[in-house]
């Protein structure tokens, strides 16, 4: 197991992998930091038509540490999911799969190992995200007018922790769609395809046509699960339910991948 | 004599279509054994199910002793390459070989040794989208020597090569044979497979057509006498000659090809030169591979 996760790693590491994945998480942690605390100093408010917008006020609070932060887990999780989906499929449309499996007989090993250092890898971008985020509305405060002093406190650690925990389970089940989809379809392309238009269009589309369904959408559940739980979707519910979408689906993945015959 | 593969009614039908059909064949360990067969004979099919890449319908096999139903117990010991080189394109020869290295936890000095060997060390690390497709023939075959194999498949190892490649690939295919290594290679270079090949097994249509020795078969075959005569029109009277001597002949691009015994050629000789003909090119040789397979196989050439 520890070969197939060193050996994954050989090729996680490339410097444009690396490197590409790298600068979009820190752009993205910036830019959605930048924009939060220009809301904060907008002498009209910011926030979009509808949206409660952060204010100085609440943004002194001890959560206010996190805010930005909290605004990063679907682009984070679309990027795990594209690397997740295109490092799985690609194995099948190279057809490296079938060297991976000659050196390495023992399927089940394989697919563990591939997922695990995958996922140390979303962990590594979700680490960079948040010394960002947080790094950057530090260095934003005093330009906001933002009292730091709560973030500093026991209950600013709590609630830089909880985020750290949330964003870090939201990342890894998008990564996870995103294997599980990378299985099915076995095409980087139709893979990635399918997870983004479905997070970015339509889960979104759906829950805003259709409300009652948006505590059954994964796209809705994960953005509760990030938050800690909404109004509208418990965190106990989300964290439930998507326990049981991502192991199903996950358990017909596996038993597909140990099944099914290598023949490209 | 040891067995390295063993294979008994082995069998893949896909929908209806039967890729590999009751194939039934042996390949002795230490040898060079061709595996022939016309495109969609189901000599890949069968590799992949000696590899566990693919499941058997049905029957059974052995691979250096253990059932192909449990390739964990003999893959650590097999080399393959399988359909071409397939390897990471953005990562370079070295790196693509680190990764199965460390897979299969074979020691990184063997990476350079075998990059050295196959001729790549001055473009290790080139990425292998940038190689050529005898490079990456040569990659792939570097990649199923990793483990130092006791049974090496081999799936068209010289496509894309030129001679020159061509011909290091027969030497160190016969090199690892004399070191003991089995080498299961498919190939359409039949000519190639007559010079280093002890055994053989022929597919057609998903049955085996021979397994055996490569000696035998070409023994068994018709010995052929081939006579050129001075003057190309006298072809038909050749042929027409050794006809009338019994032999059955056929004209075949500027030669006439006869079957017959290599005593015949003394008689050949006398008849046509009474009728005052002279050859210019008079041998009897055994078939070749090529037009065994072509024989057998019902193919064109």
């Amino acid at each position: 197991m520890i070969n197939v996760i060193r050996a994954e790693f050989r090729k996680l590491r490339r410097p444009t992998l690396t490197l590409g994945t790298l600068l979009a998480t820190l752009f993205f942690s910036v830019l959605f930091t930048y924009l939060i605390f220009s809301e904060v100093k907008s002498p009209q408010g910011g926030g979009r038509p509808g949206a409660v917008a952060p204010t100085v006020e609440s943004i002194s609070l001890a959560n206010g540490v996190v805010v930005s932060f909290q605004q990063v887990p679907v682009l984070l999780g679309i990027i795990a999911l594209c690397i997740f989906a295109a490092q799985m499929a690609q194995e099948y449309t190279y057809g490296t799969l079938r060297n991976l499996l000659v050196r390495q007989p023992s399927r089940m090993k394989i697919l563990a190992g591939k997922y695990i250092s995958m996922s140390i890898f979303g962990l590594l971008i979700v680490a960079a995200s948040a010394i960002t985020s947080i790094g950057v509305s530090y260095g934003l405060a005093d330009w906001a007018g933002v009292n730091t002093t709560a973030w500093s406190s026991a209950e600013g650690t709590q609630a830089i922790t909880e985020t750290l925990v949330n964003v870090s389970i939201a990342v890894i089940i998008y990564g996870t769609i995103g294997m599980i989809l990378g299985i099915l379809l076995r095409s980087p392309i139709s893979s990635i395809a399918l997870g983004v238009i479905w997070f970015l269009i339509l889960d979104n589309i759906l829950s805003g046509v259709l409300s009652a369904s948006a505590k059954w959408l994964p796209g809705q559940l994960i953005d509760s699960l990030t938050r800690g739980g909404t109004d509208s979707i418990s965190y106990d519910r989300s964290a439930t339910l998507l326990a049981i979408y991502v192991g199903i689906s996950a358990l017909v993945a596996a038993i597909l991948f140990k099944r099914r015959d290598v023949a490209n | 004599m040891s067995i390295a593969i063993s294979v008994s009614d082995l069998s893949k039908i896909y929908g209806e279509a039967a890729a590999v059909s009751h194939a039934t064949f042996e390949v002795p360990k230490g040898t060079v054994c061709g595996f022939v067969g016309p495109n969609g004979a189901g000599k890949t099919t069968t590799i992949r199910m000696l590899l566990g890449l693919i499941s058997a319908t049905g029957g059974t096999g052995t691979v250096l002793g253990e059932s192909i139903n449990e390739p964990e117990k003999y893959l650590p010991r097999v080399g393959a390459m399988i359909e071409g080189p397939a390897f990471y394109p953005a990562l370079s020869a070295k790196e693509n070989l680190n990764v199965l290295a460390t897979l299969g936890h074979f020691p990184k000095k063997r990476v350079d040794e075998l990059l050295e060997l196959v001729g790549l060390a001055d473009r290790a690390g080139s990425k292998f989208k940038t190689y050529s497709l005898g490079m990456k023939q040569r990659l792939g075959i570097a990649a199923a020597l990793l483990p130092n194999p006791e049974l090496l498949i081999l799936d068209e190892p010289t496509n894309g090569l030129d001679p020159e490649g061509i011909q290091e690939i027969r030497e160190l295919m016969q090199s690892l044979a004399q070191e003991g290594t089995t080498v299961f290679v498919s190939s359409h270079l039949l000519s190639e497979l007559e010079m280093i090949s002890e055994h053989l097994v022929m597919l057609r249509k998903g049955k085996v057509l021979f397994t055996g020795r490569l000696a035998e078969l070409l023994a068994a075959q018709q010995p052929i006498v081939i006579a050129v005569p001075e003057n190309v029109s006298d072809l038909g009277k050749v042929s027409e000659i050794a006809n009338r001597m019994g032999h059955q002949a056929q004209i075949v691009a500027s030669e006439v090809r006869i079957v017959g015994e290599n005593d015949f050629t003394a008689d050949l000789n006398r008849a046509v030169f009474a009728e005052g003909i002279t050859l210019s090119t008079l041998i009897a040789q055994l078939p070749s591979l090529e037009e065994t397979f072509f024989d057998m196989t019902g193919e064109q050439a």
